[in-house]
C-alpha cells in the first residue's frame, strides 16, 4: 500500500529535482561534481533544484518567482505531470513518486485537483460538462454528476451558462469554470498554476477575493503559483520565492517584505516597500 | 545486345511463391473474399432496391442539413437528374456500392490504424514508409496484387480501390489525434484520466474533424480508382468510360466521365459538410 498514516503536512516535498535533459540517461544526484556540470551544460535544463518544502493542511502556500524561475515544472511534478528527476514528494500520505500507473490515476482522482493558466477546458464540451468531466472520469453516474456539476456552477456564478461552450465565455467566466471543475471533486490539496495571470486586474482582484471565500468555506490546502508579488501576498499564508529552480526564501508575505533574504528578493518587494512607505506618510501627514 | 547468358529470370520464382501463398494461407484470402462479396452485394440490394427520387430526397436533406445554403441544396440535387438523363442510373448505383463498400472498409481499418500510430511512435515508423509507398506508387499497380490473389471481378476491384484509398484517412486520424492540444491533454490527465478516457473522452472527439477530412479524401480516392478498376471487373460507370475508351466513342465516354464527376461532387460535398459540423465551437 502506498498511502501510509495520515501525516501532518498535506504536502511534503523533500530535496526535489526535475532536469530535462536532452537524451534520457540517468543523474546520479549524489555526485556533485556531475551536478555541477549539469548546471553548467547548455542542453540540459535544471528547471527544480534540490528543494524541499512542507505544506501544512489548510494552508494557503504561494509559489513566486519570475517566468522561466520553474515554478510550472514544480507545480507539475507534483502530480507527475512532470516527471521528477530524482527525490521526495508526499502528499496526503501518498508517497508520490513511486506510484504506479493505476495508483497514479486514484490519486489524482482523489486527492488534487489543479486549475490552470491556460484555463485547459474541453472546447467540444459545454460547461456543465466540463465540470461534470473529473466526475465522468470517476465513473459517476450523469444524474449525480450533473447535479453536483449545478452545484458548483451555481457557487462560482455561473448560473445560466451551463449550456455554453468555453469558446463563448471570457477569460474570467472560463477560469470559473476551471475552478468548479477542480473544486467538485472535494480535493484535499488544490493546485493552481497561475490561475489569474490571463485577466484583467479588476476580475482578477475580483477572483482572488472568491478565492479566499471559497477556501473560508471548504477548508482545503492550496498551492499557489504566482509571478505577482501582490497576488502572493494577498492569498499566502506562506510564501516560497523561486529564482533559477531554487527556493531563496520561505516565510510569511509580512517577513519577507520586512526582511528579504537576498539582494533578488529585495529587488522583488522593493517597489511594495515603497509603496507602503508612501501610504504611511500620507497616513501621518492627514491624521498630524 | 545485352548479353543473353547474363539474363536471369525472376518470373517463375515469383509465379512459384504467389502459388504457393495462394495455397498456404487459402483460408484467409476466402475470408477476405467472402467478407468484401457479402458487404457489396448487401449494399448493392439496398442501394437498387432504393427508388430514384429517394436519393434525390436523401441528398437534399443531407445538403441541407450540412450546408445550410440554399443554392448549393438545389444545384446538390439537380445533379443526380443529369445522370439519370444519361440512362446511366443503374451503373452509378453499382458503382457507389463499389465506393461504399472500399470505404467503409478503409475506415474500418483506417481509423484504428491511425490511433495506434498516434498511441505509438514505434507503430508510426513502421506505418509510415508503408504509407508513402502506397501513395507514391501509380495506382494501376495495386491491380496487380488484387489480381493475384482474387483473379478478375467485383472483389479484387474493390480489394484494389481499398488499398488506394486507405492512406489519407489513416495520416488524418494520426495527424488529427497528434494536434490535439497539450494544455487539454495534460488537464484531462490531471484530473485521472487513464490512456483509454484520454482517447475517446478527450483526443478522438477533438480529431473528429480532421478524420471525417480523412474519410472524404478516402472518398475521394475512391472514386479516381474506379475507372481503373473497371480494367479488373469493377463494372458500373468505370466500365462505361473503359468501353468508350476502346471504342473511340467521345460522346458515350463524356457522359460517363460528366456522371462519375457528379458522383464526386455530391460525395465531397456532403462529406465537407458533415466535417465542418463537428468542429468544436470556437470564437
Ligand atoms: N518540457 C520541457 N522541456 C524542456 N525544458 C523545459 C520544459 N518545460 C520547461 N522547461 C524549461 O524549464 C524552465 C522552467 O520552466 P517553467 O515553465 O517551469 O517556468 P515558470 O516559472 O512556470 O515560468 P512562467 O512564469 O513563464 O510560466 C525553463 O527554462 C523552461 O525552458
Ligand atoms: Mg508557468
Amino acid at each position: 500500500m502506498s498511502k501510509t498514516a495520515e501525516p501532518k503536512n498535506a504536502i511534503e516535498v523533500t530535496n526535489l529535482w526535475k532536469v530535462f535533459t536532452s537524451d534520457a540517461r540517468q543523474i546520479d544526484f549524489e555526485d556533485k561534481q556531475k551536478l555541477q556540470e549539469l548546471e553548467d551544460s547548455d542542453e540540459d535544463t535544471v528547471a527544480v533544484r534540490d528543494i524541499s518544502f512542507s505544506v501544512q493542511k489548510e494552508e494557503v502556500f504561494v509559489v513566486m518567482g519570475l517566468s522561466g524561475s520553474g515554478k510550472s515544472t514544480l507545480i507539475r511534478c507534483l502530480l507527475r505531470l512532470a516527471e521528477p528527476s530524482s527525490g521526495k514528494i508526499n502528499i496526503n500520505g501518498w508517497d508520490v513518486c513511486n506510484l504506479d500507473a493505476e495508483q497514479l490515476t486514484e490519486f489524482r482522482r482523489k486527492e488534487a485537483a489543479m486549475v490552470f493558466q491556460h484555463y485547459g477546458l474541453l472546447p467540444h464540451r459545454n460547461v456543465l460538462d466540463n465540470v461534470a468531466f473529473g466526475l465522468k472520469l470517476q465513473g459517476i453516474e450523469k444524474k449525480e454528476r450533473y447535479e453536483r456539476a449545478m452545484h458548483w456552477i451555481e457557487r462560482v456564478g455561473l448560473t445560466g451558462f451551463e449550456h455554453y461552450y468555453p469558446a463563448h465565455l471570457s477569460g474570467g467566466m472560463q477560469q470559473r469554470v476551471g475552478i468548479a471543475r477542480a473544486l467538485i471533486c472535494n480535493p484535499p490539496v488544490l493546485l493552481m498554476d497561475e490561475p489569474f495571470s490571463g485577466l484583467d486586474p479588476l476580475i482578477r482582484r475580483e477572483m482572488q477575493d472568491e478565492l479566499v471565500e471559497i477556501q473560508d468555506r471548504v477548508k482545503t490546502t492550496i498551492f499557489f503559483v504566482t509571478h505577482d508579488l501582490d497576488e502572493g501576498m494577498r492569498l499566502g499564508n506562506r510564501m516560497a520565492v523561486m529564482r533559477k529552480g531554487r527556493f531563496v526564501q520561505v516565510d510569511t508575505p509580512d517577513e519577507i517584505l520586512a526582511d528579504p533574504a537576498d539582494e533578488y528578493v529585495a529587488r522583488f518587494v522593493q517597489d511594495k516597500r515603497t509603496q507602503i512607505e508612501k501610504a504611511n506618510k500620507k497616513k501621518t501627514t492627514t491624521s498630524a | 545486345m545485352f548479353p543473353e547468358r547474363w539474363e536471369y529470370h525472376v518470373a517463375e520464382p515469383i509465379n512459384d511463391l504467389i502459388n504457393w501463398m495462394l495455397h498456404t494461407f487459402q483460408g484467409l484470402f476466402d475470408g477476405i473474399s467472402s467478407t468484401i462479396l457479402t458487404l457489396l452485394l448487401f449494399l448493392n440490394e439496398v442501394l437498387t432496391a432504393l427508388p430514384w427520387w429517394l436519393y434525390i430526397v436523401i441528398v437534399c436533406v443531407l445538403a441541407w442539413v450540412t450546408t445550410k445554403s440554399i443554392i448549393t441544396t438545389i444545384v446538390l440535387m439537380t445533379l443526380p437528374l443529369v445522370i439519370g438523363m444519361f440512362g446511366l442510373w443503374e451503373l452509378a448505383v453499382v458503382t457507389l456500392s463499389v465506393i461504399l463498400t472500399a470505404v467503409i472498409v478503409s475506415i474500418v481499418i483506417g481509423i484504428p490504424v491511425g490511433v495506434l500510430m498516434a498511441e505509438s511512435n514505434f507503430i508510426a515508423g513502421i506505418v509510415r514508409p508503408l504509407l508513402d509507398l502506397m501513395q507514391t506508387m501509380p495506382s494501376f499497380v495495386y491491380l496487380i496484387p488484387a489480381l493475384m490473389f482474387f483473379g478478375l471481378g467485383r472483389v479484387p476491384a474493390v480489394l484494389a480501390t481499398i488499398i488506394y484509398s486507405l492512406p489519407p484517412v489513416i495520416r488524418l486520424t494520426n495527424l488529427g489525434l497528434r494536434q490535439v492540444s497539450d494544455d487539454v491533454q495534460e488537464a484531462a490527465t490531471s484530473y485521472g484520466a487513464t490512456r483509454w478516457q484520454l482517447l475517446k473522452e478527450v483526443r478522438v472527439p477533438l480529431a473528429i474533424p480532421s478524420i471525417l477530412a480523412g474519410v472524404n479524401q478516402t472518398t475521394m480516392m475512391a472514386l479516381a480508382m474506379v475507372v481503373i478498376a473497371s480494367m479488373i471487373g469493377g463494372g458500373g460507370l468505370g466500365y462505361e468510360v473503359l468501353r468508350s475508351i476502346n471504342r473511340i466513342d467521345v460522346g458515350a465516354g463524356f457522359e460517363a466521365g460528366i456522371s462519375v464527376v457528379i458522383l464526386a461532387v455530391i460525395i465531397d460535398r456532403l462529406t465537407q459538410g458533415l466535417a465542418k459540423r463537428w468542429e468544436p465551437p470556437t470564437v
